[in-house]
């Protein structure tokens, strides 16, 4: 029986620690650096993009005419000028949006998060709306316009107008809405609505009196969010009005210009002046929507539910 | 208590008959609490049957069209582009899904098809997807597991930023201000592997931004977003106790990536490519900039131009001025409309499926 045993004062395990061999550290080196190089691919477009507009946009938004003026009566070629018809139009459009999309979008919200029933007493109807809010997400904007373009254009006979560009700009912020709404319902604790039930408050006193103000601050943000996030869309103002260098207040008829639809016509337009308008448009239409995100993150702090 | 909304329902409609049987203090202060009861026009007629105030019902009512509404929407999409697209799909002299004409100046002869849209469509998509999935992955990784915690929120916000960026001026930069920085890099690639199909001439060819090559690259940045925000957030899931599990048994940080994070994620991660595929189909104007029209047909290779359907529609809509020529834009906004939805709805799938649930 003298095989195989160890001497008594060898160690029965092997050493637990040892170093790790060099093929680990080298490939974990290797994916750390991948992984770093790959967040900083990703910050050149970002800082590429915004440095190019700011470089080429500056001179012209610097010019207290760009804010004050049209091109009205502007010939291509011709320096000058301004864009508040297409500031206006940019803001109206969207603005007229987010004002049919807003309540919509809240209550079918409302009705996913507070009628729709959870976890395995789900309605129907409610897994049928998520899928659905869902798939609307993930409508191509040119889709949403052609769907107006069929309807409001075709069918009903009405003429292109900024409203018509609204209401396909409804379309694709209403789902947007509905989601960070319902992240935001999801997160009010429910022993408040229990507090408030149990004070026979009904169910959408309790809604509209605790749950809402509740989540109003995260509600508010997701809402100037998804508006600053359609004001740049073109698709629909290509489709659904046609461009004015004037400006035009009637959202019903007539042309009218907005930034990106600015944009595109500008491009046929080949000289320096051209060039400044476009670029300036481009500086405008980001400066608008970083206001609207620092509103966002303002009225997010603004309105906090006070916690002692 | 399974379901917290029902019991609190029940106790929110205020059972009369109940509350009587109970030791409660007079009704009085319960009336002073709920001032909303309305003076019930309707007094209940049977005390035991929960009471549903008129308010309740129409707010419940409310939410729930809401709802419906939604459903209905989606559906009216698909239905009305359908009824558009009929009639030139009827005086269609071509075939819509094999033909890769798209004539439609005048009404009485409409030959289009929607074979080449697709093939654009698709390959550059594809191209951008394959461009943006290993760094959107790159992305997700370093934000949730290589960062500190105290900077990773700032830098997911950058990362957030680019989605905030118009289409319109990513369209601009790529074609004004990236194609001509990557011409070499276009030129190289086509005299060292034009032997290749994807990399051959083309009809734009790479000395001109305006092909497939420079529309990809700028599509990968607006996609880069999107996949990173879903997988991120996945990632974020992943088990403590798992993490920790793999640091415990002497894992370097890339193996418990690999043994934990990767594993948990896959799914989450896959959907997400698909959401971003979903968007790179629908990209409009950022395209429509980039790309230019060709006279000869589209070949397959990164440096032809042409046309998405969704391009082909905002380049020509607008100087349409007879129902058919538009019925046949429809129509192939239709076949987009269908092709997200499946990609979409796939995606969902697999993200409602596959990802556990923390």
């Amino acid at each position: 029986m003298s095989i195989a045993t160890p001497p008594v004062d060898a160690s029965a395990v092997k050493p637990a620690f040892r170093s790790i061999s060099p093929a680990r550290k080298i490939r974990n080196g290797i994916a750390t650096v991948l992984v770093v190089v790959s967040f900083l691919i990703a910050m050149v477009p970002l800082i590429w993009v915004i440095a190019t507009v700011l470089i080429r946009g500056l001179a012209p938004v610097l010019n207290p005419n760009w804010w004050l003026q049209s091109l009205n009566g502007l010939l291509a070629r011709q320096q000058g000028g301004g864009v508040y018809h297409a500031i206006y139009g940019t803001l109206a459009q969207s603005l007229v949006a987010a004002v049919i999309a807003t309540p919509v979008g809240i209550m079918v919200a409302i009705y996913l998060v507070e009628y729709g029933g959870r976890g395995k007493a789900t309605t129907r109807l409610s897994k049928a709306t998520t899928f659905m809010v869902d798939i609307l997400t993930g409508v191509p904007s040119i889709v949403a316009a052609l769907f107006i373009y069929a309807v409001w254009i075709s069918i009903l006979g009405l003429p292109r107008s900024a409203f018509a560009v609204s209401l396909a700009l409804v379309l694709l912020m209403m789902p947007v809405v509905v989601r960070s709404t319902e992240e935001m319902l999801k997160i009010v604790p429910d022993d408040l609505r229990e507090a408030s039930y149990a004070l026979g408050v009904p169910k959408w006193r309790t809604i509209v009196k605790i749950v809402i103000p509740t989540a109003l601050s995260g509600m508010l943000t997701g809402i100037v969010l998804a508006l600053a996030r359609i004001m740049g869309e073109t698709a629909p103002v290509l489709i659904l009005v046609a461009y004015a260098p004037y400006i035009n207040f009637n959202l019903f008829s007539g042309n009218m210009a907005s930034l990106p639809l600015l944009m595109t016509v500008e491009r046929s337009n080949p000289t320096a002046a051209g060039s400044d308008r476009i670029w300036g448009s481009a500086l405008t239409l980001i400066l608008i929507i970083t206001i609207f995100q620092l509103i966002a993150a303002a009225l997010s702090k603004l309105t906090a539910p006070k916690t002692k | 208590m399974s379901d917290p909304i029902a019991t609190g329902s029940s106790a929110a409609t205020g059972d009369p008959g109940r509350r009587a049987g109970l030791p409660a203090p007079s009704p009085a202060p319960e009336a002073g609490i709920s001032p909303s009861t309305p003076p019930s026009t309707e007094p209940p007629p049977d005390t035991r049957r929960t009471v549903v105030q008129r308010g309740d019902r129409l707010f419940s009512g409310l939410a729930t069209g809401s709802g419906a509404f939604v459903v209905v929407l989606i559906g009216a999409i698909g239905l009305f582009l359908l009824l558009q697209a009929i009639p030139a799909l009827i005086h269609d002299h071509a075939n819509f899904l094999t033909s890769r004409e798209f004539a439609t100046d005048d009404p009485n002869n409409l030959r289009f098809g929607i074979f080449e849209l697709l093939e654009v469509t698709v390959e550059v998509s594809v191209y951008a997807l394959v461009l943006a999935m290993p760094v959107g992955l790159g992305i997700a990784l370093f934000l949730t597991q290589y960062a500190p915690a105290r900077v990773a929120r700032p830098l997911a916000y950058l990362v957030d930023l680019l989605a905030a960026v118009p289409s319109i001026i990513f369209g601009l930069w790529g074609i004004l201000v990236l194609a001509p920085v990557i011409r070499p890099v276009a030129q190289w690639l086509n005299a060292h592997f034009g032997w290749i199909w994807l990399f051959g001439h083309g009809n734009v060819g790479p000395d001109l931004g305006s092909n497939l090559f420079t529309a990809g690259i700028v599509l990968a940045a607006m996609l880069l977003p999107i996949i990173t925000a879903i997988t991120r957030e996945v990632f974020s899931r992943t088990p403590t106790a798992q993490i920790e599990g793999a640091l415990a048994l002497g894992a370097t940080k890339w193996e418990v990536i690999q043994t934990t994070v990767l594993p948990f994620g896959r799914a989450g991660y896959v959907s997400a490519s698909m959401l971003g595929l979903g968007r790179a189909l629908g990209e409009t104007i950022a395209l429509t900039v980039i790309l230019s029209a060709s006279n000869q047909a589209f070949g397959g290779s990164l440096f032809d131009g042409g046309a998405t359907f969704a391009s082909k529609i905002a380049l020509s809509f607008a100087e349409l001025n007879n129902a058919l020529s538009a019925g046949a834009y429809i129509a192939a906004g239709l076949v987009l409309f269908l092709l997200t939805f499946a990609v979409n709805a796939l995606a969902r799938w697999i993200v409602n499926r596959g990802v556990p649930q923390a």
